[in-house]
């Protein structure tokens, strides 16, 4: 699939941001007053930044509101709903702890349920297509959600539940990678079922449907070169989860501290950015263009 | 509403047939001009004339090789538009509603002013029938020319998809599979009418006719008996200028 800057962004920071609320709304830290002012602020910029960012991809972007009316099919339509209403509940909670330094603990509980909500439901946009094999997997969801939970745990200052969150995370994502590379042969879709031609023989792609690209080619079939990949994927998991890890383990230093989470920030994006340039989409095989035979 | 009907009254699609299909994409073109000129956006080129034309469309045509254990290879021409599938993966992933399937006739349609062009019904396609058009930046899809098979302003005959009426093979047919007795319903009994990537579980309404089986050719080469040596022996005037010319020195290499 194609990476689209827009929806890198969107899911890397939103994820942190919701990351950071599911913490606050567990009491961790279990600041008030000005100091949780700051962290909330931090993890809404996150949040709605990721979340503004998304609606650049949108061909319409002033139609977006419309995007709430399909919540009972469209795990999209839920995902901006869970976010609108866990930001919104929060912000309630938040006012609580900055203006009357008084923790409504089940408002808190509730909101972090659905923070873990909201990054789950962005997940299943990508997990629910049968389309993209790689995406189409139960590790798709506890990917993302235990990125969000670790990098939200590094942001909010406990070392004690990021460093195992940031190993496992670390662990989820070869595991992705390794079980993620087999998926589209293991699928069981081919040229051969594409076109249904398998009958007779081999199937080639002679001739594509035009000279030039389309839509669909710019949209979904986009190729990673190997040595490109492994080099991305190295970036992701030494400076997303192996960097944070050490720089937690010495002891603490504010500076240290932004430089785990800079490094954990850099990992996450080369990270999303293979989630999409990696994944195959099944049009590609209507294209001559996947492997798999 | 982006939720699937459970059945529709009727099963409007096409069949397509592969053995008559002559790869010239006349469908494309007519299926291009219909679509631009009527129902919803037009159907844009971007740098049509420059270095890098990309353009929208609504149907595209294929070619495959296809090599058999024995026999030679065979090209194999694929047109291809929405399936207008009963368990339409790109209708439930719509957030706006925009995408809906009609529950009259199962024709699977965008509301283009209600989509906001997020792209995410073009991803679950399997077939690659859905276009985000580049100038209106709202998704394009066959309509299966519902301005056309339900319009009484034009003659009967044209009261079928631009893409079946122009097909000079006759490779396409539009008709009502909930119908048995309708000629999609008997051309795929009759011809063994596919499903294209069954595997996906959307249960396309458009069927695909596979190519007829070849013949097998008797000789390796066809042209053989035409080009057997007329005589092993000349005789006559050939038979004296052969013999002349081998006794020459030199001659009988
Ligand atoms: S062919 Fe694609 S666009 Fe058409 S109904 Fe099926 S899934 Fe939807
Ligand atoms: S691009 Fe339009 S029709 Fe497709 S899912 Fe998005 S809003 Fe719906
Ligand atoms: S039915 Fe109409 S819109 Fe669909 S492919 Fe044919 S000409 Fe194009």
């Amino acid at each position: 699939m194609h990476p689209a800057p827009s929806v890198i962004i969107f899911t890397t920071l939103s994820g942190l941001g919701f990351g950071l609320i599911f913490w606050m709304g567990l009491g961790y830290p279990g600041v008030t007053g000005l100091t949780a002012f700051i962290f909330f602020t931090l993890a809404y910029l996150l949040a709605v930044g990721g979340l503004i960012a998304s609606t650049f991809h949108l061909g319409h972007p002033e139609r977006a509101l419309k995007a709430f009316t399909q919540w009972r099919t469209s795990w999209l339509s839920r995902e901006g709903w869970l976010s609108v209403i866990t930001l919104i509940l929060m912000a309630v909670y938040g006012a609580g702890l900055v203006f009357l330094a008084t923790r409504w603990n089940w408002l808190g509980y509730i909101g972090a349920a659905l923070s873990l909500a909201t990054v789950y439901a962005t997940s299943m946009i990508y997990c629910q297509l049968k389309t993209v094999p790689r995406w189409n997997h139960w590790s798709t969801p506890l990917m993302f959600l235990t990125f969000s939970v670790a990098g939200g745990a590094l942001l909010a200052g406990q070392p004690r539940f990021a460093l195992p969150l940031l190993a496992m995370a670390g662990l989820v994502q070869v595991y992705v990678w390794i079980d993620g590379d087999g998926r589209l042969n293991r699928s069981g879709h081919t040229i051969a079922t594409a076109t249904g031609l398998g009958r007779i023989g081999k199937v080639r792609a002679f001739e594509p449907p035009h000279t030039g690209t389309n839509y669909l080619m710019k949209e979904m079939v986009h190729v990673v070169g190997r040595r490109h990949a492994s080099r991305l994927r190295a970036i992701a998991l030494l400076a997303g989860f192996g960097a944070p890890i050490v720089l937690l383990t010495l002891p603490f230093g504010h500076i240290w501290a932004a430089v785990a989470i800079l490094s954990h920030l850099i990992g996450v994006f080369a990270s999303r950015w293979l989630f999409f340039a990696e994944a195959e989409h099944v049009v590609g095989l209507y294209y001559g263009k996947r492997r798999a035979a | 509403m982006t939720a699937l009907p459970k059945t529709t009254d009727r099963k409007l699609g096409l069949v397509i047939d592969l053995d008559t299909c002559v790869g010239c994409h006349a469908c494309v073109v007519s299926c291009k001009g219909w679509n631009t000129e009527n129902y919803g956006a037009p159907l844009a080129d971007i740098d049509a004339y420059g270095a890098d034309p990309v353009g929208t469309f609504l149907n595209r045509v294929h070619s495959y090789e296809v090599t058999p254990v024995e026999g030679p290879a065979q090209t194999i021409h694929f047109p291809k538009s929405c399936l207008h599938c009963e368990d339409a993966p790109c209708v439930t992933v719509c957030p706006t509603g925009a995408s809906y399937k009609r529950s009259e006739d199962g024709i699977v349609l965008v509301n283009e002013s209600a989509c906001i062009g997020c792209g995410l019904c073009a991803w679950a396609c399997p077939y690659g029938a859905r276009e985000m058009d580049g100038a209106a930046k709202v998704m394009k899809k066959c309509t299966l020319c519902i301005d056309r098979i339900y319009n009484e302003n034009l003659p009967e005959i044209d009261r079928t998809p631009a893409c079946v009426r122009t097909c000079p093979s006759g490779a396409r047919h539009f008709g009502d599979f909930a119908d048995p007795e309708s000629n999609v319903s008997v051309l795929t009994r009759e011809r063994g009418g596919m499903d294209l990537m069954p595997e996906q579980g959307t249960k396309p309404t458009n069927k695909y006719l596979p190519p007829r089986n070849k013949d097998a050719l008797r000789s390796a080469d066809p042209a053989a008996p035409v080009l057997r040596p007329v005589t092993d022996e000349p005789r006559g005037f050939l038979g004296w200028l052969d013999r002349a010319l081998s006794a020459m020195p030199g001659g009988n290499d």
